[in-house]
């Protein structure tokens, strides 16, 4: 499996590699949508080799943008069944190989 | 304490107690003292009660007689008698020989002082007690004192007594009280003034619990495959979009789509109450017109009964509307499916005032605004709402087009014929809906003063047109200043399908001439003759009889006649066929500017004309004159134009030139039909027909020409 995928990148590698933010699931509303997704993209190139610094700024902004308890995933690999509040989920990918989950519940 | 241990002393010394055994073993010890006191008072009441202890002693005369000689002395007997000290003076040790003799077993320090002490007194003037009180107050005073300075246990003490207990600081204490119910005193530890203390009110909880925001669960998984498919799926579709914006159009067609949408979901917040706002405005309506609506309904002029050929008209609802006020009616037509709505068009009859037109619906359950609203840029000169299709109104304006609305599409019309589709180059006197043809395709008729008669129909949203018939003049063309021969024209200006035979219609002419034409015929009239002065304003067939017709015009006359049996041959052989004669003529004494047949009778019509009157006729009560000649107009100089009677309600509306319609309703006599037989059911309506056309034919026999009835 996993050397199918690697032969499978190589070919597509050749192509592009796709670093734009991919909102995978949301169900904010667009104006939040856009601010949280930028907010990401933001901590992630600043904290480009440090997820949990790069959390963390997630959380804490979102936490004073839209009022407290919001709870942020960032890394490569990970599973996750979370209960959130409804309008206030943020799934996506970043710079290729970067997953963001951000969402709120209190 | 020392004057009791003082008095004891003396006991002790006056009564020698040696004669209890018991205490003789331990008699040199002092602590027995205290008991011996105690002892003392048993020893006064045994003499008396010769009550012996269990274990005295028996003993004999000569015992009891034997004396033991005691001395008690003050000395303390476990005191050293050998205490020597040391003396500077002589400088060697000396016995000394005052040794202390007092021992002290128990102590207790009292809390009572004696009322003339000096403590006591000054106590009292601490607590402001006046020295003249009585011995029993102060003693309670004193008591008070006392217990209060012994302390805690009096804590508990009632409210009660610290009432007491402050009125007896006040000055002026009445001893009284003191003396009926004991001075209740204040507890100085625990005390509040009377009036602090208030009720407090009862606490209680309560608690309500709001809704948590609503949430949901989501759970997913990211691996980085994962993520390399999102974006390689997303991508593609990325791909995809850009090929689809290459093709134009499709992204205007949806952005106007969306316009669209918006634009409803917008119109739907006003549409939303438009409903209830329309229930609310004929409620209120019903209750400001509930007399007209009451006299509608049920008001029969009783003054009927009384006479046998005069009926009256009940003016009821008036309707005006702002904008349509300097315009005339042009036309009336109700509605085929709501009995209660009726359509009007607008326009002026005047040459020199042409100005816009209008359509309004109203509904006799809102006289106050009409229902439906269109504003033409021209005069509209007469509608027609289709009887089957009840929301298609064609209309013919002033400068000859013309045009199909459908009520439910609030702007403008359908369809409006052009110069390039067979307009008409004059007004458009009338237009007439007939039954879609073999392709159920919508068509209708209408006529103009540029005499063609035009059929309209609507194919496929188009309209197309085909001349039917030109109302050519018989007489030789007219030459022109030229010398070139212009073929003269009759003006038409009303015409109507004969009820049965759809094909037949009459033609009245602006020259005041009756055409019978075909639609099979376009070249040729089957039937022409002069009936009129004057233009003619309206042709009607009776609604009963087949044969029979009505006319109107501006030279004050109204004319029945009957449609000719004669093939064109006979016609041909007839000396003059203009001269025919009409069946009926009646006189208004002013232009009359419509005539209409009830739809109940076949012996009923009324008329308008221009000085304002409505005529109704029976012929079947009098055939000479009107049972009913009103002024509805409100003013003199108002022209009343058309008149159309409701199918199913019996009252008329009638227009005039100043943008009114106003509804009458028919008394009684006005409405006569033939009394029906008590038992018997109502007669079927082929039945009625047949006793209509009998009724009218009765009439026509009196009348007819006796050379002309010999032909037929």
């Amino acid at each position: 499996m996993a050397e199918q995928t690697e032969e499978k990148k190589d070919t597509s590698e050749s192509k592009r590699v796709h670093v734009y933010p991919l909102i995978r699931h949301s169900d904010m509303n667009d104006e939040m949508k856009t601010e949280a997704m930028e907010l990401c993209v933001t901590a992630c190139e600043k904290f480009s080799s440090n997820n949990e610094n790069a959390a963390r700024m997630i959380k804490d902004t979102m936490d004073k943008k839209f009022g407290a308890s919001w709870h942020a995933i960032v890394g490569e690999g990970f599973g996750f069944e979370i209960t959130h509040e409804v309008k206030n989920l943020l799934y996506m990918f970043f710079g290729g190989n970067c997953a963001i989950c951000v969402w709120k519940c209190s | 304490m020392p004057p009791k241990s003082l008095a004891k002393g003396k006991q002790a010394q006056a009564k020698p107690k040696a004669t209890r055994p018991g205490k003789q073993k331990d008699g040199d010890d002092m602590t027995d003292a205290g008991d011996g006191t105690d002892g003392d008072g048993d020893w006064g009441n045994m003499t008396k009660t010769l009550v012996k202890p269990d274990d005295q002693l028996d003993l004999s005369e000569q015992e009891l007689k034997e004396e033991f000689t005691r001395i008690l002395t003050a000395n303390n007997p476990h005191a050293p008698q050998n205490i020597v000290r040391y003396s500077f003076k002589e400088k060697q040790y000396k016995q000394t020989s005052s040794v202390d003799q007092l021992a002290i077993h128990f102590a207790l320090d009292g809390n009572m002082i004696h009322k003339d002490s000096d403590e006591a007194q000054r106590q009292r003037a601490k607590l402001g007690i006046p020295e003249a009180q009585s011995d029993h107050a102060v003693s309670e005073a004193g008591e008070a004192a006392s217990g209060a300075q012994g302390g805690e246990a009096e804590e508990g003490k009632d409210e009660g007594k610290d009432e007491q207990r402050e009125e007896a600081s006040t000055p002026a204490p009445t001893q009284t009280e003191g003396s009926s119910g004991g001075k209740k005193l204040t507890n100085q530890f625990n005390y509040s003034e009377r009036a602090s203390q208030t009720y407090n009110n009862p606490y209680r909880e309560r608690g309500t619990a709001t809704e948590p925001p609503p949430r949901a669960v989501f759970s997913s998984n990211v691996t980085q495959w994962e993520i390399y498919d999102a974006y390689q799926e997303d991508f593609e579709k990325q791909e995809k979009n850009k090929e689809k914006k290459v093709i134009p159009g499709r992204k205007e067609e949806d952005k106007t789509r969306k316009r669209l949408t918006i634009t409803e979901t917008s119109g739907d917040d006003i549409s939303r109450i438009s409903k209830a706002a329309k229930i609310i405005e004929r409620m209120v309506n019903q209750n400001s017109y509930d007399d007209i609506a009451q006299d509608f309904r049920y008001w029969e002029d009783p003054a009927d009964e009384y006479r046998e050929s005069e009926g009256t008209l009940l003016p009821l609802w008036r309707f005006t509307y702002e904008k349509a006020k300097k315009l005339a009616v042009t036309s009336l037509c109700w509605n085929p499916k709501y009995k209660d709505l009726f359509a009007v068009s607008f326009g002026s009859y005047d040459f020199m005032k042409q100005a816009g037109g209008m359509i309004l619906f109203y509904s006799l359950k809102n006289p106050s605004f009409p229902e439906y609203i269109y504003e033409t840029d021209s005069g509209i000169m007469c509608l027609d709402v289709h009887p089957e299709h009840p929301y298609m109104v064609a209309v013919g304006f002033y400068d000859g087009s013309v045009g199909v609305f459908n009520v439910e599409k609030k702007d403008g019309p359908l369809h409006r014929c052009t110069a390039k589709n067979g307009k008409h180059t004059d007004p458009v006197w009338q237009v007439r809906w007939q039954k879609d043809d073999l392709e159920n395709n919508h068509n209708f008729y209408s006529i103009s003063s540029d005499g063609r008669i035009v059929h309209w129909t609507i194919i496929k949203n188009e309209l197309t047109f085909q001349d039917v018939i030109k109302l050519n003049m018989p007489e030789a063309p007219a030459e022109g200043p030229d010398g070139t021969k212009i073929a003269t024209i009759g003006c038409g200006t009303a015409f109507d399908f004969h009820k049965k035979n759809d094909y037949m219609f009459v033609v009245g002419t602006e020259e005041g001439k009756i055409h019978t034409c075909s639609k099979a015929y376009s070249s040729q009239f089957l039937d022409s003759m002069d009936a009129h002065n004057m233009a003619v304003y309206k042709v009607r067939w009776n609604p009963y009889h087949p044969d029979i017709y009505i006319t109107c015009s501006a030279d004050w006359t109204v004319k029945i006649w009957e449609r000719t049996n004669k093939s064109a041959s006979d016609k041909n052989d007839s000396t003059d066929t203009s001269a025919k004669k009409p069946l009926f003529t009646f006189d208004l004494n002013n232009s009359v500017g419509d005539v209409a047949w009830a739809p109940y009778s076949s012996t009923v019509f009324a008329a308008v004309t221009a000085d304002g009157k409505v005529f109704a006729y029976d012929l079947n009560v009098n055939k000479y004159e009107p049972l009913c000649e009103q002024m509805v107009a409100q003013k003199k100089k108002t022209k009343l134009t058309h008149l159309e009677f409701n199918p199913q309600y019996p009252i008329v509306i009638v227009g005039d030139d100043r943008g009114t319609v106003t509804s009458c309703k028919l008394s009684p006599n006005l409405r006569k039909q033939p009394k029906e037989k008590k038992g018997v059911a109502a007669p079927d309506p082929a039945v009625r027909e047949q006793q209509e056309i009998a009724k009218l034919d009765k009439i026509l026999l009196m009348v007819r020409d006796p050379t002309d009835q010999k032909s037929t």
